[in-house]
């Protein structure tokens, strides 16, 4: 480890660093704006100037930029020289002279980066008395809000938005002061990674436009760490509230997992919270009077649960503690897991295959540093878009290691690498059924049918391990494809294979796993994911129980079922045909959910059930890490409870007990992990209710907090009582412990001096590292080094177009095709509408151009789509949009009907 | 005295490729390609102390020394011609791309052979259309008689030779932003290091050098190192071709010994001041160098002694303050002309020169203030080498803060009497004399 | 869309790079010398063609002097505005351009024939005050002489 001097001072740093990385890793303080740690060094903001000294006789010095300079052992530097205070100072004096004084009416002031930096620099006075330059500002869709007078040129926006996250609608125009940051045109920016312009924007140029709509400054929010629950990936965030209303979804980093970002359905998909369509009171129904007060409902669920059989219906999007209450209320025969057979089949498949642990389950940081990315048939950018952009990564940071070894250059340093690197790109073979937005950086597309993408992955297996078995009857075509990729494969260090369930193959997913096993020796370490689709399924895949086929099958058995169903809209999941009979053969049926749907309409009893925000839980994420969200704000309404709270209430009225009442969550847990041995470790996701620091609880809110003794004055001028937690270790308050909190349970970051979200530097080990005390989360599968694979040895035949029918699949939408983040207006707005995709030659069979109609006979249902053409889709293969519309669930991957509308 | 460069200068009708050749030309071509190592050819040009004429004035051997070489370099390498000439004061290159073209490309041919790179540019500013067109005829030329092309006079070697013509942008000439703007990008500058030497033009090694350094290697390599040195008059080897603009009797360029002093250049070549015009000072060498002044006159025109008098040689094109001409609405055009042509890349330059422009209009307008000039001091200060992210703000701060020095007194009278001394709207333009001082 | 002899001339131009998207300030060139000025519809033809966004192709257009994105007239008038330009008197010229065209810079006279910009250093320092119109340079330039100098524009 190098030692450096910085005023003198020894530091002992991290080698391979710049020195404003390793000065802001030891807690000295340097301002900075165009740096930062996932888009490296360019030098442009000349901020954070620091005085660089020969050696200890030097006494001038020269002023350097601590972002350009490289760590060397002995290196003597000062921050606080004269000289170099005076220029950090003019820098910010210069950056103020056309940024205009508004901050009061600003979005971003009391989080602003500019505001931190000026304070930090000392400047105070200006010199500057002409005409501030004033622009026009741009419609950008209704996600982010454009006031470009605000921008202090930092080219942050362009770096992350073109650079980092391969998006081409912004860019930098015109030159000198005129320089202009935005679109060519007015319109929506395309980029699903949008929405983290408001967090990289170090001013108010980019900013949340749905905050705006109930806009709350963030030392006035009531803040919880939290997990993004619209897919598999489980980003970590903050959820802000304030007047019992979810104000914002902010990143929350995880080093290990979705870093500084989130895109754009887990940013802005949070209005379901607050949305009109939510189960406000529970119904009984058939009755005169549907609603209920709680001792009618509570008579009604203790006669309910005494005396009938039970049925439970779990889900992949409630919490493991909702879906393990609901198998202990019903027994572990009669649960049912809520998803197809199919899913829960491929499911359970991922889940066998990562158990064994004999490959390295990838998380996101995985994927970013691995040197080779093959994805087999799934598209991730649609399912799981954040690993869509960590395989971005991947592939640029493989050409800059690759540049940095050759050119000697530090891999920070982005202004050169990239001029190095040209156009040169790390190594992505994208495997899919019809192409993803990632075939635009990937050095090998190949696309077709499922079972034919499982045979070039059984292919490619075979060349990698002689001892797979050959695929018959290929063509040279597909065996040279093959060899090439496993060339590069072998080439690789830390090579990743990425897949999924979504094109419904059993061979997709074991040929992934064939690969990934096969590179894997003590040299290479191959790691493997596969997404799934929604953010619990892998916690409900790791528990044992059938799928909801099975249920279909009991109730057709067996008469007088109570069924009971939690947060699932089974409708998305399940054709209406089987589940209106499976409907009309319950004798009751019991929903606890957040938002109307189908299901619930089906319900007899219906409790409204809290949403993330109102309520803890656990949920496993695609690599099998539990991750704790915990509640932001109490619910004025009391009705508003945890489904795993109602479900243990009910419990007791089932077995007549009256102990437990007030269970923390992780006593559940606890319960869960010595049931069934693959949860180990999952009630250790975070510290236990009672855990305090010194004695104190960690706020929800900021020390500045305000309005607290007014905010509820309309209704009673005597403060209340502040909300008690007594399921998690945070408080309902801004008093209690006040430092670093430790990194599971990060309500909001803020640190002296630094009020904007670039104070998660002091939370971090180093800059943009491991979060200190680790990043959050439990891996629950483990790695057995060593252990010997079990291949697969079956494979697909290839596929066969069938006359008259189409295989049907899936198409996701990154926007639109979460069940719970439409009920966003603006993500609603730019949800496409539904669709059906084909080859051109289907099309041309079937007469239709793009944009006519199309009848899809499916699962006896019969749905009008307007026509897509796919270049990259094989003939007689259809895909339809999931989600959107009116499009219910269907037998994905089974063959249906197509023909054109007259 | 010798003027090898400019000798052969026919403006009305530049040589052909005959008549080029006989004239001498594209001998330095056969007998380098034909006897020469690469390495031996930077050798010589490294010893025979040849500066760059581009302003910066780095020892060109030495620069070409930086190309990897051998058979594990990366390829192509670039060789780019910087004819971006846009510094203002500055139409040196004019003069020899317009007057001589086949000297420049035989010069890049040898340069090229030197560092064995494969294709070559010359970046020409848009507006000289003439040497565009006489380029475009030269090349024609050039590669008709096998010295550009494939295997050129059957060495094995091959090169490549396009002419780019920019869309108009002052940052293009520095030579990293040239790079981009060749790459089809914005002419943002690069980061040094990584030079481009080693990672240039598409990524790969690529030597930038102006088109008057181009034109001194096939003298160098026809006449040797000794000869060269020998048309000096100072420790830099070689002619310089100088120019004075203003209002002199006799502006133009010509080519000298290096190290002529000023008053030579303004005196004899220049002919002097116009009748009735005094010298206040000049810029030694185009826009952004600083002030010399009539005490500077016998300081001898080369990189050293230039630097030693406070200023730099710059492209040794003079432009002459006279004292009909008010220094602040001077400096004021040169800082609108800087100002206007930041890349808008980094803070200080970006935010500092339009801020130094319209504080020097007010002053200039009548509306200067107290504190005023302390504002241009310390922008001149700060937007020092080293505090900028290329050297074009260094560069503007240079006259401005030579101007302060020189002519203070000028910049004080604006502030207090309120109006510019030397015109207003109804006069007729005033002179300097010390008795303007209050 | 581009047309026939802009399509040929600006595959030319990606023959001799790497990478298609290096022949963008060419192509935006080659429009213009076809068209007078870049229009909208020609940035999204160009974007299509060399296969990038219409943004980045903007993204250059913009930065550069003599890219013109707005409609210019049929000759552009260059008027040094530089620093031995000024020192001999410009201002003289552009006041007589102002009155004899009633345009200012950044301007199109209403007959469309004009438009007039102020270009930085020409490199005709020694012949100052200098300007071009169109392809055409003109140094020394008094003001008598302007009107001669304009009506062979006309
Ligand atoms: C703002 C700026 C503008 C420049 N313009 C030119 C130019 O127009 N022509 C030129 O030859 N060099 C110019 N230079 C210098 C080049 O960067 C580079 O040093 C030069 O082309 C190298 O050639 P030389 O070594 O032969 O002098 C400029 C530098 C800067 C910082
Ligand atoms: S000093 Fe900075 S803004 Fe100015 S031209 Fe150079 S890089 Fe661009
Ligand atoms: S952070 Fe170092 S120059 Fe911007």
């Amino acid at each position: 480890m190098p030692t450096i001097y910085i005023d003198n001072k020894p530091y002992e740093v991290k080698a391979g660093k710049n020195l404003l990385e390793a000065c802001l890793a030891q807690g000295v303080d340097i301002p900075y704006f165009c740096w930062h740690p996932s888009l490296g060094s360019v030098g442009a903001c000349r901020q954070c100037a620091v005085k660089l000294f020969k050696d200890e006789n030097d006494t001038q010095g020269r002023l350097v930029m601590s972002c350009l300079e490289g760590v060397r052992d002995g290196l003597r530097l000062s921050v606080n020289d004269k000289m170099a205070k005076a220029f950090r100072e003019q820098i910010i004096e210069w950056l103020m002279t056309n940024h205009p004084h508004d901050c009061p009416v600003c979005d971003e002031g009391g989080s602003c980066h500019l505001q931190d930096m000026t304070v930090m620099t000392g400047h105070d006075y200006r010199h500057y008395d002409f005409k501030k330059r004033t622009y026009r500002n741009q419609y950008l869709g209704p996600l982010i809000h454009h006031e470009m007078n605000r921008c202090i040129q930092c080219y942050r926006c362009v770096r992350y938005y073109k650079d980092y996250a391969g998006g081409e609608d912004l860019n930098v125009f015109a030159a000198n002061n005129k320089v202009y940051f935005g679109r060519e045109k007015d319109g929506v920016l395309e980029s699903p990674f949008s929405g983290n312009l408001a967090e990289v924007c170090p001013t108010g140029v980019f900013t949340d436009k749905t905050l705006k709509e109930h806009y709350t400054r963030k030392w006035d929010l009531t803040m919880a760490p939290s997990v993004c629950q619209h897919c598999s990936v489980g980003c970590n965030t903050i959820a802000g509230e304030r007047y019992g209303e979810l104000r914002v979804i902010l990143n929350r980093y995880n080093g290990e997992v979705n870093g500084y970002f989130l895109c754009d359905r887990g940013r802005f998909g949070y209005e379901f919270v607050n949305d009109e369509n939510r189960v406000k009171q529970p119904v009984i129904r058939n009755r005169t009077s549907e609603a209920v007060t709680e001792p009618e409902l509570t008579t009604y669920l203790q006669t309910a649960m005494y005396n009938s059989k039970l049925i439970g219906i779990g889900s992949p999007r409630a919490a493991v503690e909702t879906n393990f209450a609901l198998q202990q209320l019903v027994g572990p025969g009669n649960f049912y897991k809520g998803i197809s057979e199919d899913e829960a089949y491929l499911t359970n498949k991922v889940v066998r295959i990562l158990e064994t642990g004999t490959v390295h389950s990838a998380s996101l940081k995985d994927i970013e540093q691995s040197d080779a990315v093959l994805i087999l048939g799934e598209d991730i950018w649609n399912t799981a878009p954040m690993m869509a952009l960590a395989v971005r990564q991947s592939v640029k940071k493989t050409a800059y290691s690759h540049a940095a070894e050759q050119s000697k250059l530090p891999i920070w340093h982005d202004a050169a690498i990239q001029e190095f690197v040209q156009e040169e790109k790390g190594f992505l073979a994208n495997i899919t059924v019809a192409g993803s937005p990632l075939d635009g950086i990937a050095a090998y597309t190949a696309y077709g049918a499922p079972d034919n993408l499982a045979r070039l992955g059984f292919a490619i297996a075979h060349e990698l391990n002689t001892s797979l078995p050959v695929v018959s009857n290929v063509d040279d075509d597909l065996i040279n494809k093959a060899k090439s990729i496993a060339a590069v494969l072998l080439k690789a260090k830390k090579p990743v294979i990425v897949s999924g369930i979504s094109c419904y193959s059993e061979g997709v997913i074991e040929a992934a796993f064939n690969i990934a096993a096969s590179l894997n020796t003590a040299e290479r370490k191959a790691a493997i994911c596969y997404a799934l689709p929604a953010c619990n399924s892998m916690g409900l895949g790791m528990m044992n129980a059938p799928s909801f086929d099975h249920a279909v099958t009991r109730l057709q058995r067996e008469q007088d079922m109570t069924v009971v169903i939690v947060e699932n809209d089974l409708y998305r999941d399940i054709s209406s045909s089987v589940l209106d009979t499976f409907f009309s053969k319950a004798a009751n049926i019991i929903v606890l959910d957040s938002l109307h749907n189908r299901t619930t309409e089906k319900a007899n009893v219906l409790i409204p059930a809290a949403t993330f925000a109102e309520g803890d839980g656990t949920m496993v994420n695609y690599e099998g890490r539990a991750q704790r969200f915990f509640q932001v704000f109490m619910p004025a309404n009391p009705f508003i409870r945890e489904s795993w709270k109602w479900l243990k209430e009910m419990n007791l009225y089932k077995t007549q007990g009256s102990n437990g009442h007030n269970q923390p969550p992780e006593e559940l847990l606890e319960k869960l992990e010595s049931t069934s041995h693959q949860f180990e470790g999952i009630s250790k996701v975070t510290p236990p209710h009672d855990f305090t620091i010194h004695g104190e609880r960690i706020p929800r809110e900021p020390h500045r907090y305000s309005g607290r003794t007014a905010m509820l004055a309309n209704l009673n001028v005597s403060e209340p009582k502040p909300m008690q937690d007594n399921d998690s270790p945070l408080s309902f308050t801004m008093e209690g412990f006040k430092g670093i909190q430790p990194s599971i349970a990060i309500p909001f970051f803020w640190s002296p001096g630094w009020n904007s979200v670039q104070s998660v530097t002091k939370y971090q080990e180093e800059p943009g590292g491991h979060l200190r005390g680790g990043d959050p989360g439990v891996k629950l599968f483990h790695d057995r080094q060593g252990s010997e694979p079990s291949f697969f040895k079956g494979m697909p035949e290839s596929f066969a177009e069938r006359p008259e029918k189409w295989l049907v699949l899936p198409q996701y939408h990154v926007l639109g095709s979460g069940e719970l983040s439409i009920y966003t207006k603006a993500l609603e707005e730019l949800t496409p509408s539904p669709s059906v995709s084909l080859s051109q030659q289907d099309a041309n069979r079937l007469n239709v151009q793009n944009g006519d109609m199309l009848q899809v006979n499916a699962d006896a249902k019969k749905y009008l789509l307007a026509v897509t053409i796919n270049k990259n889709l094989c003939n007689g293969v259809v895909l339809v949009s999931a989600g959107l519309g009116e499009v219910e669930g269907m037998s994905w991957g089974s063959w249906v009907k197509v023909s054109r509308c007259e | 005295m010798e003027r090898p460069l400019t000798k052969n200068i026919n403006q009305a009708q530049p040589l052909n490729l005959k008549e080029y050749e006989a004239v001498g030309g594209y001998a330095a071509v056969r007998k380098v390609i034909q006897g020469m190592t690469p390495q031996e050819v930077q050798k010589v040009v490294q010893d025979s102390t040849l500066k760059g004429r581009g302003g910066a004035g780095f020892n060109t051997g030495m620069k070409w020394s930086f190309v990897p070489m051998g058979p594990d370099a990366r390829h192509p390498k670039y060789l780019i011609a910087n004819a971006d000439e846009m510094e203002p004061g500055t139409f040196k290159d004019r003069l020899l791309l317009e007057g001589n073209p086949h000297q420049l490309i035989e010069g890049m041919i040898l340069s090229a052979y030197a560092i064995q790179a494969d294709i070559s540019y010359i970046f020409l500013r848009w507006a000289y259309r003439k040497a565009a067109q006489l380029l475009r005829k030269c090349f024609a030329e050039a590669y008709e008689a096998g010295y550009l092309g494939k295997n050129i006079l059957g060495s094995g070697w091959s090169l490549e030779m396009y002419l780019h013509t920019g869309v108009g942008r002052y940052i293009c000439g520095e030579e990293t932003a040239l790079l981009n703007a060749l790459e089809g990008k914005r002419a943002t500058p690069r980061a040094k290091p990584p030079f481009p030497q080693v990672s240039g033009l598409f990524g790969k090694p690529t030597i930038v050098n102006n088109v008057e350094t181009f034109c001194c290697i096939p003298h160098i390599l026809n006449n040797g190192v000794e000869w060269f040195k020998g048309l000096s008059k100072s420790e830099d080897g070689g002619t310089k071709i100088y120019g004075v603009s203003g209002k002199v009797k006799r502006p133009g360029a010509w080519e000298l010994p290096m190290g002529v002093t000023m008053r030579e250049l303004l005196e004899e070549h220049a002919g002097g001041m116009l009748d009735g015009y005094q010298f206040r000072g000049a810029l030694p060498g185009g826009a952004s160098t600083d002030f010399l002044t009539a005490d500077h006159l016998d300081v001898k025109m080369d990189f050293k002694s230039v630097a030693a008098a406070g200023s730099r040689l710059g492209t040794g094109t003079m432009v002459v303050l006279d004292d009909a001409t008010c220094p602040v609405g001077f400096v004021h055009n040169l800082q609108h002309f800087f100002a206007q042509e930041s890349c808008g890349w980094c803070t200080p330059c970006r935010e500092g020169l339009p801020w130094v422009e319209k504080i020097l209009l007010r002053m200039e307008q009548g509306r200067g203030k107290t504190g005023d000039i302390e504002l241009l001091e310390m922008h001149s200060k700060m937007l020092g080498p080293g505090n900028t992210f290329c050297a074009l703000a260094p560069g503007a701060v240079e006259p401005l803060q030579s101007a302060l020095k020189y002519f203070r007194e000028d910049f004080e009278r604006h502030i207090i009497e309120g109006k510019c001394p030397y015109h207003s709207a109804t006069e007729a333009p005033k002179r300097f004399s010390k008795s303007m001082v209050v | 869309m581009l047309s026939e002899t802009e399509i040929h001339a600006i595959d030319h131009e990606v023959s001799l790079v790497p990478y298609k998207k290096a022949a963008v300030i060419e192509a935006l060139k080659i429009v213009q010398q076809e068209r007078g000025w870049v229009s909208d519809e020609s940035v999204e033809a160009i974007a299509d063609y060399l296969e990038i966004s219409a943004a980045e192709v903007d993204s250059v257009a913009t930065f550069y002097n003599l890219i013109f994105r707005r409609p210019v007239g049929r000759h552009v008038i260059l008027l040094c505005d530089s620093i031995s330009c000024y020192v001999m008197g410009y201002q003289t010229l552009y006041e007589a351009l102002q009155q004899q065209l009633n345009v200012k810079f950044g301007e199109t006279t209403a007959d469309k024939n004009f438009t007039l910009l102020p270009n930085a250093c020409l490199g005709c320092c020694d012949h100052a005050p200098a300007l071009m119109i169109g392809e055409d340079l003109y140094r020394d330039v008094k003001v008598e002489e302007l009107e001669g100098i304009l009506k062979k524009y006309v």
